[in-house]
């Protein structure tokens, strides 16, 4: 509608109309700075974490990213520990809520009758809106006992696997990188869930009953129409959640053990890049305080990158359907 | 053939009967979480909680905190919600279709998703450390760099819903406004805005609900404070930040405290999101 000029008789210009050009002109500036805010403040925030942990960044440079020291006293970090724990629960939270995601939203869009998918959706958004808080004190007080009765039973049977029976052994203290991992997986379903619902939604009906009236089973019809038509969307929506994973704090900082380790056992204590900010920052100064920031900004990069992957493959799907 | 078909037939009703499963599971934890919240919460709800500060410690209450997270909350709503409708309003009315527009909702997408620690640094960066630095550290952590940083939380979340809900807005109510004369800033503010005022709204109560329950970026720009504290550049206590500390600490009594504070947050947190349903029910409402 932009091209509809208030003021269209250049010949006979009063004084009113110029006064409303006058107001539209700076209605317009006001509009675009509030817009361009958006802008800084993503602009912002990377520059001023790389700006907050220069010294790290610039004064260690590659020994802060391949070193797994983090040791206050000797002023001496590495981003090993921390980018090892947030790589390995957020993983692990997609292992597990990509295909429960799945499933739901085969159930709300293929299986469920009419009247259940109403409540049944808004519960599992309902699951988003709990504050990130309320999944760490779940997770600490309530979470973490159920998994330390668990535990041992993994031992005895996930852990006598070879190869990958060393991911499950470790001692059955509850805390550690599987629990994080599980209490994340919850967290993103719903973002997940909701964008592969959104666009299964979007497969014409026509698609789907012409494989039906070839004799199709339900699930055929999800797995060989409905997925490949909307891959590129549900690839976005699981980025979606793997970006949410990866800068989620509260709810791993109490149940994630915090210890600075790299191991091969899941049911080990350890650390994520945002909750060794979240424990540390306020007892951290000079050059401590200095790593906590650039670990910021590595995280903010890392998330940057996998939402705009999640973006353009969404985008991809909408542009298809002509919106 | 009959082979064939027994297998498809087989592989559907596992792959549906899983699905149920998946649903159910998703059901179960959020039916775990919210007992668990109201079970220990309502146990420990009492007088003392809205009355005393968190200073007495066990012996307290959360009045503190209550009264800093409206403060917060309140101040972050003033700064975001102006700023988000007008930047909305820019995306749907004047960038529709430009390179910029893209580009602003695109970035404002990504900004939706961010991790909030990262924003919180960045606060402390920008106001935290210039402010210390002015006033010779007798103003560092305050409220008010708290509540930038839930404002910064909050405004995607209304940028993104006031550009969806004026885009709703039928071009023919536009025509008809500037056929009349009236330049285009009147007729966005008082013709359009009006006329998704419920649109806008929900927005507005969306982005409530997602920074009132935000603790990540309220360590290092509010910090925390023991003592009731309403001035905006006083260090400020917060549900989510008391819920954090009590929660961290061995005391079973706090414990308690922290879980009836857990309950108030998520009940107002729930309640919103709710509302914006009720609110909003025939039209789409985008969350995330």
């Amino acid at each position: 509608m932009s091209s509809i000029p208030a003021t269209t008789e250049p010949v006979d210009v009063d004084r009113r109309s110029r006064t409303d050009a006058r107001h539209d002109a700076l209605f317009r500036l006001l509009l675009k700075a509030c817009a361009l805010l958006v802008l800084a403040a993503l602009l912002g925030a990377a520059l001023s974490t790389l700006w907050g942990g220069r010294e790290v960044l610039f004064g260690h440079g590659l020994h802060f990213l391949a070193s797994d020291a983090w040791n206050p006293v000797t002023d001496d970090y590495g981003a090993l520990a921390p980018i090892f724990g947030t790589l390995v629960t957020s993983l692990i939270a997609l292992v597990l809520a990509v295909p429960t995601s799945f499933g739901i939203a085969l159930f709300l869009t293929e299986i469920a009758p009419a009247w259940l998918r109403g409540p049944v959706a808004t519960a599992i958004e309902l699951l988003a809106s709990i504050p990130s808080i309320i999944y760490g004190m779940w997770g600490l007080f309530v979470f973490v006992p159920f998994m330390s009765r668990i535990e041992p039973a993994l031992n005895d049977t996930l852990g006598r696997i070879p190869l990958v029976g060393k991911l499950f052994q470790g001692p059955p203290i509850g805390l550690g990188l599987l629990t994080a991992g599980i209490v994340l997986a919850v967290m993103i379903l719903p973002f997940i869930c909701s964008v592969m619902r959104e666009v299964f939604r979007t497969v014409p009906t026509r698609l789907k009953e012409s494989s039906y009236a070839l004799g199709s089973t339900t699930w055929e019809v999800v797995w060989d129409i409905v997925l490949p038509y909307t891959r590129s969307a549900v690839i976005g929506g699981i980025f979606l959640g793997l970006g949410r994973a990866l800068g989620e704090t509260m709810a791993v900082t109490f149940v994630l053990g915090n210890s600075y380790n790299i191991t091969s056992s899941l049911l080990m204590p350890g650390t994520s890049i945002s909750s060794s900010i979240a424990n540390e920052f306020n007892e951290a100064v000079g050059t401590h305080r200095s790593a906590l920031i650039a670990l910021g900004f590595l995280l903010f990069v890392v998330t940057f990158v996998v939402l705009l992957i999640a973006r353009l493959m969404l985008r991809r799907l909408a542009r298809r359907e002509g919106n | 053939m009959a082979a064939v078909h027994t297998r498809r037939r087989v592989v559907n009703v596992v792959a549906l009967t899983l699905s149920g499963c998946a649903t159910l599971l998703g059901l179960v934890f959020l039916a775990w979480i919210l007992w668990v919240t109201l079970k220990n919460g309502l146990g420990a709800i009492d007088w003392k909680l809205f009355s005393k500060i968190t200073a007495y410690a066990d012996q307290g209450g959360l009045s503190n905190a209550i009264v800093g997270s409206l403060v917060m909350d309140a101040i972050a709503l003033l700064i975001c919600a102006p700023v988000g409708v007008l930047a909305g309003a820019f995306l749907a009315e004047y960038a529709h279709r430009s390179k910029l527009g893209a580009t602003i909702r695109f970035l404002n997408d990504i900004l939706l998703s961010a991790p909030s620690i990262v924003l919180g640094l960045f606060v402390y960066v920008i106001v935290v450390l210039p402010m210390s630095n002015l006033t010779h550290g007798a103003v560092s952590f305050s409220g008010l760099a708290g509540s930038i940083a839930l404002a910064l939380i909050g405004l995607p979340v209304i940028v993104r819903t006031t550009d969806e809900m004026l885009q709703l807005v039928p071009g023919t109510l536009r025509e008809a406004a500037l056929s009349l004369g009236i330049p285009q800033w009147k007729m966005t503010v008082q013709v359009l805005m009006r006329a998704a005022t419920s649109g806008i709204v929900t927005g507005v109560l969306l982005a409530l609900a997602r920074l009132a329950g935000e603790t990540a970026p309220l360590l290092f720009t509010a910090f925390g404070n023991n003592f009731m504290a309403w001035h905006p550049l006083d260090k400020m206590e917060s549900l989510p930040v008391a819920i954090y500390q009590y929660t961290n600490d061995p005391n079973p009594a706090l414990h308690a405290i922290a879980w009836a504070g857990a309950l108030l947050i998520t009940l107002f947190v729930l309640t919103l999101s709710l509302l914006t349903r009720l609110l909003f029910s025939r039209k789409k409402v985008p969350h995330e």
